[in-house]
């Protein structure tokens, strides 16, 4: 990777050709400037070519404008992470220029838009300077309109000079994507893409050819984490949900809003948070377990009615996309801090389902999880998804959709009896007969947020408060024995056991990967089931001498994060410690191995 | 079954219609679950037996109505009837009874509420459900008191009324809910009495038989903490029960809301009634020109679709 790129050449004669086997490229200008569009050509090229890749973008809160980034790297073996460091850093403006390129390998190239970077002297020896006038290129390209819209396509052709990317491919992207009423829009598309792959500067710089990736001959399907989530829950049957507009949870219930119509049924915008949790939990009791979501507040605001849940056993998924918090907090950095009120948000004792996603694919696969979970132990669910997966581009195998998806449509059969709330059920699972289900000897079911009795009518007795209460747990319990135990990452048994959950699996592995080929003793393992925990995590923790539990959230009043304050608790084990961070960016590779160093050191 | 539910669903369920040839109508022994927690003499009773008459009357099947309600002295009614309900939490009745109408137009769609619970907590869902017009009744047996929690101060309190959290009267200007429900957008809007049954179950029935939110405004005197609060409109005890000129255009919405505005006892009957299309028949229609998009194709295939451009 970078060591191949840093050898760049600027003295003439032809470009040489190096091979390479992945790269991580940054793209930095302002978020109106459709950066993140230059970036989405390259992921999906690079799935359409069933390259790995995976990308980070930072935008900023604001409603146009502002500095933003958006990276990429892609690879023909494994990409975990996002690279820590880009081997090139294409920037627009002189902040950006200035910003980003701490962030590059030394000996890094730097493309710039000569329009508007004046490089600095005391760079030149660090990095390889390219300046290029992208802006007014563009212009010229194009022609017939000062503004310079259409730089970032002009520097892709740029990129595909650069990497020597397949241009059939790119030009069908391009045609998709703008393909529309306006035919001088794709044109002109078209016109600058071809000016920058044609453009050969002064300073010629060395090209690119990745080495052929292993073909596996299955298609790959780009995306990012929201949409997959999104297009999950579809599969999975789910046909009506509610919601109110937050940021990053938006974005899913835009796609659902306009998706789920085509499948017959209804995505519904809310006047507030509390509507929306409500509004779900009403479609659920009506028969057909419905999705809700929201991120940072609106999940504070849903805790009352996801109670009410627990109580009633109802079916619920409640998608969180975690963003920096508490309160109005951070709304588009990252941060995983609502383990907490994921496991116990809410008052009273009430035991519900929390679930993580690790990648986009799982984004897909864990939104049907999440929708079954919900079903069988009719309880709501809550899926913890982050800012960083929510908006990263990823290719996975394109599912096979005809045996995927679900038809969860509710039965309506008469039945004789029915006690929704049955203590003697097996290990205490029980599912609500729907409205519209006669019940034939005359004993109708309510759904209640009181205790009650077996048929759902209010009890004040302690003694059914407490069976209600195990009743409740003991269906987790239950399934927390059907949760597979993770596999390890690495050996069996060392000197330290990383731990993580959610979106920070690739850093993790990354920094095993890395530990271990400085001669380390360091293995990982994920934790995609956060409560109830799976069983026998006590028998990996008891191969290692340290566990260092990796998550971005604050280390807390005793030292540890959420979730190894939960760890502490369920195995009282001194070992188990906490590497955490809130500085509202993903885990860089080095930042884990470092502090796992360090806190050896203590 | 003389209802209006819509025939144009958002297909999220399709129930099997009720097959009703051999059942005979439901009686009041059938109807009726637990006896209810209230205390004797509340309005609340008139209001639950005259519930139960419109099932008789109207011939509904258990498993076709659910009755929804908050928290709340007047919301525990769902446990005293023998249908499919649920007793949410406080003041959010109206969106999970939504949710039900929204995605099934095979039930009808009730939700009891009180003022609390209505216009205090629930006052942001009062107004969205209303102004979206999704198809369900809400009936708000109003006593103008917390109840429940013994004596306090409510949104339809008046002002002066004596309370534990007003011990030397209220202050607030009280909530005039029919004139409320006109300016939000409900297209039904009527008030009754419960001390004046034929005019519950009149109204009750006209509310249910409208195609939309159809709000009933329902005073319900709690004997225990606000005794005689409507005296003024109960001729048994001396006062007028006015009921709403013949002459009124039910569809004039500033003669509608001048009638609301009349000081108590005021007036009783149905204010306003406009046939507007439900947020119900709207969905439906997005869902049959998107639908109509892929006759004859699978879910996977349509999602199949969505994927090949993802790649």
């Amino acid at each position: 990777m970078s060591e191949t790129i840093a050898g760049v050449s600027s003295s003439g004669g032809a470009p040489k050709v190096s091979r390479i086997n992945e790269v991580v490229i940054r793209i930095a200008g302002n978020s109106q400037d459709g950066i993140q569009a230059i970036g989405g050509f390259l992921a999906r090229l690079a799935g359409r070519s069933e390259q790995e890749v995976m990308t980070f973008m930072t935008i900023p809160s604001t409603i146009s404008g502002g500095p933003s980034i958006f990276q990429v790297r892609i690879g023909s073996g494994e990409v975990l992470t996002a690279g820590d460091d880009a081997d090139v850093l294409l920037c627009f403006y002189q902040h950006s220029y200035e910003g980003h390129i701490g962030s590059l390998k030394k000996k890094g190239i730097v493309l710039y838009d000569s329009d508007h970077v004046t490089p600095k002297p005391e760079w030149q020896s660090d990095y390889h300077h390219v300046g290029i006038p992208i802006s007014s290129l563009t212009v010229e390209a194009i022609g017939g309109t000062a503004k310079d819209k259409g730089k970032n396509i002009y520097a892709l052709g740029l990129l595909a000079k650069m990497f020597d990317l397949n241009m059939p491919k790119l030009e069908k992207l391009l045609s998709e994507r703008f393909t529309g009423k306006d035919p001088s829009i794709l044109n002109n598309a078209l016109a600058a893409f071809h000016a920058g792959h044609a453009n050969s500067p002064t300073n010629v710089f060395e090209t690119f050819q990745f080495n052929e990736p292993e073909q596996k001959g299955i298609p790959q399907v780009v995306m990012n984490g929201n949409e997959a989530v999104a297009y999950g829950i579809i599969a999975a049957g789910v046909r009506f949900g509610a919601a109110y507009p937050i940021t990053p949870w938006t974005d899913i219930m835009e796609i659902l809003r306009r998706e789920l119509p085509k499948y017959g049924g209804s995505f519904i915008q809310c006047e507030d948070e509390i509507a929306s949790v409500s509004m779900a939990l009403g479609a659920s009791f009506a028969g057909r377990v419905a999705v809700t979501g929201s991120s940072g507040p609106g999940i504070s605001l849903k805790t009352e009615a996801i109670g009410w849940a627990v109580m009633a056993e109802m079916p619920l998924v409640v998608i969180d996309v975690q963003r920096g918090g508490p309160s109005t907090g951070m709304p588009t950095n990252i941060e995983q801090s609502d383990l907490n009120i994921g496991v116990f948000g809410g008052h009273g004792d009430s035991p519900r389902v929390v679930i993580a996603p690790a990648n986009v694919k799982d984004c897909f696969y864990m939104a049907i999880e999440a929708v079954n979970l919900a079903r069988k132990y009719s309880v709501p669910v809550i899926f913890l998804t982050d800012q960083g997966i929510a908006t990263r581009i990823e290719a996975f195998d394109e599912p096979d959709l005809e045996k995927i998806c679900q038809d969860i449509t509710p039965d309506f059969t008469p039945v004789p009896t029915h006690k929704p709330y049955d203590l003697a059920a097996k290990d205490s699972i029980t599912q609500h007969v729907k409205p519209g289900t006669r019940i034939l000897d005359g004993r109708y079911p309510i759904a209640t947020g009181l205790e009650h009795d077996e048929y759902g009518h209010p009890s004040g007795s302690p003694k059914v408060h407490m069976l209600q209460n195990a009743k409740r747990r003991k269906k987790l319990q239950a399934l927390a024995t059907t949760l597979p135990v993770p596999k390890i990452y690495g050996p069996p048994e060392g000197n330290i056991l990383l731990v993580g959950w959610g979106s920070t699996e690739g850093p993790i592995r990354e920094a095993v990967d890395r530990s271990r080929a400085a001669g380390d003793s360091v293995s990982a393992i994920h934790l995609r089931h956060i409560n109830p925990l799976p069983n026998g995590l006590e028998n990996i923790f008891s191969g290692f001498n340290h566990v260092f539990i990796v998550e971005m959230n604050d280390e807390g009043l005793y030292g540890y994060g959420q979730l190894g304050a939960v760890l502490r608790a369920r195995y009282c084990d001194p070992k188990i410690q906490g590497i955490t961070k809130t500085d509202g960016l993903t885990w860089k590779v080095k930042e884990i191995v470092e502090l796992a160093k360090s806190k050896l050191r203590q | 079954m003389s209802q209006t539910l819509s025939d144009n669903p958002i297909v999220t369920i399709n129930a099997p219609e009720t097959i009703t040839g051999d059942r005979k109508g439901l009686s009041k022994k059938e109807i009726a679950a637990d006896h209810p927690t209230w205390c004797p003499g509340c309005g609340d009773f008139s209001i639950l037996a005259l519930y139960f008459k419109l099932i008789e009357k109207r011939k509904l099947w258990h498993e076709k109505i659910t009755t929804i309600s908050g928290i709340g002295c007047s919301s525990r009614f769902p446990y005293f009837v023998q249908a499919h309900g649920a007793h949410f939490i406080h003041g959010r009745a109206l969106p999970f009874a939504a949710g039900v109408s929204l995605s099934r137009p095979d039930l009808h769609v009730f939700a009891f509420s009180g003022d609390g619970d209505a216009f205090s907590i629930g006052g942001n869902h009062f107004t969205h459900t209303a102004r979206k017009n999704i198809k369900m009744t809400l009936v708000v047996m109003d006593n103008q008191v917390y109840g429940l929690t013994k004596k306090q101060t409510s949104p339809t309190s008046p002002v002066g009324f004596k309370s534990k959290t007003d011990i030397w009267g209220a202050v607030d200007y009280p909530i005039n809910p029919a004139k409320q429900a006109i300016a939000v957008g409900a297209t039904f809007v009527a008030r009754t009495s419960a001390s004046n049954p034929n005019h519950v179950l009149a109204t009750m029935e006209a509310a249910m038989d409208h195609d939309g939110f159809s709000f009933v405004h329902c005073l319900s005197e709690c004997v225990e903490f606000y005794e005689g609060a409507f005296d003024a409109a109960n001729p048994r005890k001396g006062g007028v029960f006015n009921e709403i000129p013949k002459s009124h255009d039910v569809t004039d919405e500033l003669a509608a809301y001048k009638l609301a505005n009349v000081d108590f006892p005021g007036n009783f009957g149905i204010f306003y009634k406009v046939n507007k299309p439900t947020k119900n028949a709207r969905e439906a229609e997005i869902n049959a020109t998107l639908q109509g998009k892929f006759t004859g194709q699978k879910d996977w295939q349509i999602l199949q679709k969505t994927f090949a451009r993802m790649k």
